[in-house]
């Protein structure tokens, strides 16, 4: 079983985001869960949410304590919140920030991700500058980052589950496909070392 | 794993089944959703009330799109929520509402008068802890304090089993001529997405035909509903509803197997059981607690303990035969209540005690309280109960609490009552 957390605030998509990324899953022909963090969720406020996926019926009807994936969708969230919370060692960070990954500081055990979603979206027309709909982009960088999801089944999730602009969601998912980079890419030719 | 398994686990779960038109991978709520519209209810009438929202969100959309062909009342409470169900039932239409927590509360009254006029509404509860203190989270103290109103209860374990049950709910209840509540835990089911069949309409229409009642309020031929009624037939009249509770008991089994057949899941009726051959020591719980028990007997039974599970579906009518025919097999009987009767104990320990009374055979019994207000219910929780259960000959007192704080730990840190000091995403 793999486990994932989304980081993001209220209004920017993460729920959403969840969702889609086990229908895609389930697409794939394994199965798949998702649920936010059981509060009450406000926009602008901190909201977690959550995807399950395994190659039998989840069963499992719990909080995830810990997670194999992170994905951030706002990085002031990594200030203000204990966003590495429970991450299993040797577990995965996907953050969305114009910051490159050579400058991003996180400790070494966890492989590092970034990637411009909030760029990205804002020229595919969704949500403006001072709020980007960053969600779709994500999850395009988050199928290339870690490989759980093929970003094919991610398209089409994407397509069938945002409300409105299937095709700037879809665009936007495979830009960020090709943009994402990451410190296990950077450890491999030796360009930088993350503390 | 490879697709061919994944494939025949899919096959298994009843999600390729021919019935089915697609596998959605949705929300506790929408599941209910679709059912009401699969069912053609022609009368819906609700208050929103998290975590209830998305049943009445998707039903608007779902009705504005013309998918269903329905009369959408808003009203001001649930109390008029459910008024409008039962003018709509006794004019002959099928009807659909649904709440949670202090909304069927408010509802109380008329709950009686849709039971005592023996009207086959069908209702959705999202199960909600009661205030005070305020909680969004799940127990089951809204709907296990319904209990003595005539109204069968179901509690599902996934989302599919609330799109199944309800559809079977409407079967029944037009059967017996008896309101159906089915319960689902806030968020655990209602906010979480996963796989859903949605069957095809015409596999739908043929299990549920349309409704046909056998007395409705029509001008042309008129029919008293609710009134005055004196001493020389009131008794008589609870008996019949006390008799048909009884056989609503058949009718879950039949009505469960025929779906089983038409649409390839079934859920057992009243009961089912899990890893029940050979076990010694059943724990007996419900809802979505039952699912995360599963793997808790699988670990254990690979440990080779013989520990097995009974899913407690219908509270009302209660699973008399089936508790007093288990009660042969096993020698001690946990069961955990994710509910509180103040001054007793958990109501379904308390229900299976009365059960077992009377019978031949009588186990050990132990009761444990779990999960209340959303304590999130773990694998480790259900182990720490059948550990006990196995290192324990009786109860140590009538009422055993799983999980509980220490009145330190309790303390919201700096005086703020935070979510997370109360165990919702503690670490984050």
């Amino acid at each position: 079983m793999i486990e994932i957390r989304m980081h993001g605030r209220g209004g920017q998509g993460g729920v959403i985001a969840a969702k889609i990324l086990a229908s895609a899953i389930f697409k794939e022909g394994r199965f798949a869960q998702s649920f936010p963090s059981f509060g009450v969720e406000r926009r602008g406020a901190p909201v977690l949410a959550f995807t399950r996926v395994d190659d039998k019926p989840v069963r499992l009807r719990t909080a995830i304590y810990e997670p194999d994936h992170l994905i951030v969708l706002d990085a002031t969230l990594i200030k203000s919140t204990n966003v590495f919370s429970g991450l299993k060692h040797g577990g995965t960070i996907l953050v969305n920030t114009s910051v490159p990954v050579e400058l991003a500081r996180f400790p070494e055990e966890y492989t590092v991700g970034v990637v411009d979603a909030a760029d990205i979206a804002v020229r595919h027309n969704l949500g403006t500058k001072s709020i980007p709909i960053v969600n779709t982009s994500i999850l395009g960088a988050f199928s290339r980052f870690t490989g759980v999801v093929g970003i094919d089944a991610v398209v089409e999730a994407i397509r069938e589950g945002v409300p409105i602009m299937p095709d700037e969601n879809a665009a936007a998912a495979m830009e960020a496909y090709e943009a994402v980079k990451s410190t296990a890419l950077e450890r491999v030719s030796g360009k930088v070392k993350v503390n | 794993m490879g697709m061919n398994d994944t494939n025949d686990l899919r096959k298994k779960n009843g999600l390729m089944h021919p019935s089915v038109d697609k596998v959605l991978v949705i929300e506790g709520t929408h599941a209910a959703s679709h059912a009401v519209r699969l069912a053609k209810v022609q009368v819906i009438a609700a208050y929103p009330i998290t975590p209830q929202t998305g049943v009445v969100e998707k039903l608007s959309e779902i009705v504005s799109h013309r998918e269903l062909n329905a009369k959408f009342i808003k009203v001001e409470s649930e109390h008029s929520a459910m008024a409008c169900c039962i003018g709509a039932s006794i004019s002959g239409a099928r009807a659909f509402t649904a709440t949670s927590s202090q909304g069927l509360a408010l509802m109380h009254e008329l709950l009686h008068w849709a039971a005592g006029s023996r009207l086959p509404i069908v209702m959705v509860n999202v199960n909600r802890a009661m205030a005070p203190p305020w909680s969004i989270y799940v127990d089951h103290n809204d709907s296990l304090s319904q209990r003595d109103t005539g109204w069968i209860q179901f509690y599902a374990e996934s989302n599919q089993e609330v799109l199944d049950t309800v559809l079977q709910a409407y079967k029944i209840a037009e059967t017996v001529s008896l309101p159906i509540m089915i319960n689902l835990d806030a968020f655990v089911l209602s906010h979480t997405s996963e796989p859903v069949a949605i069957p095809k309409q015409e596999v739908v229409d043929e299990f549920l035909p349309e409704r046909k009642a056998l007395f409705k309020v029509d001008p042309a031929e008129p029919h008293a509903f609710g009134a005055l009624i004196g001493p020389e037939a009131y008794m008589e009249m609870r008996y019949k509803l006390f008799q048909a509770m009884e056989d609503a008991r058949e009718v879950i089994r039949r009505v469960d197997s025929e779906y089983s057949e038409k649409f390839g899941r079934s859920y057992g009726g009243l009961v089912e059981e899990y890893c029940m051959e050979d076990a010694e020591i059943v724990l007996m719980t419900s809802a979505t607690a039952v699912s995360t028990a599963r793997i808790a007997v699988d670990e254990l039974r690979s440990l080779g303990f013989p520990v097995g599970l009974m899913k407690v579906r219908a509270f009302r009518p209660f699973p008399v035969d089936e508790i007093r025919e288990l009660a042969q097999r096993v020698h001690k009987i946990g069961v955990m209540d994710r509910n509180i009767s103040f001054g007793a104990t958990g109501m379904i320990y308390q229900e299976t005690k009365a059960v077992l009374y009377n019978a031949s055979v009588r186990p050990k019994l132990f009761g444990f309280i779990a999960g209340l207000g959303g304590r999130d219910i773990t694998p480790e929780t259900i182990k720490d109960i059948y550990s006990y259960l196995l290192n324990h000959d009786a109860p140590e007192s009538e009422t055993i609490w799983v999980g509980l704080k220490s009145g330190q730990e309790v303390r919201p840190e700096g005086g703020n009552a935070s979510s997370a000091a109360f165990g919702q995403n503690e670490n984050v």
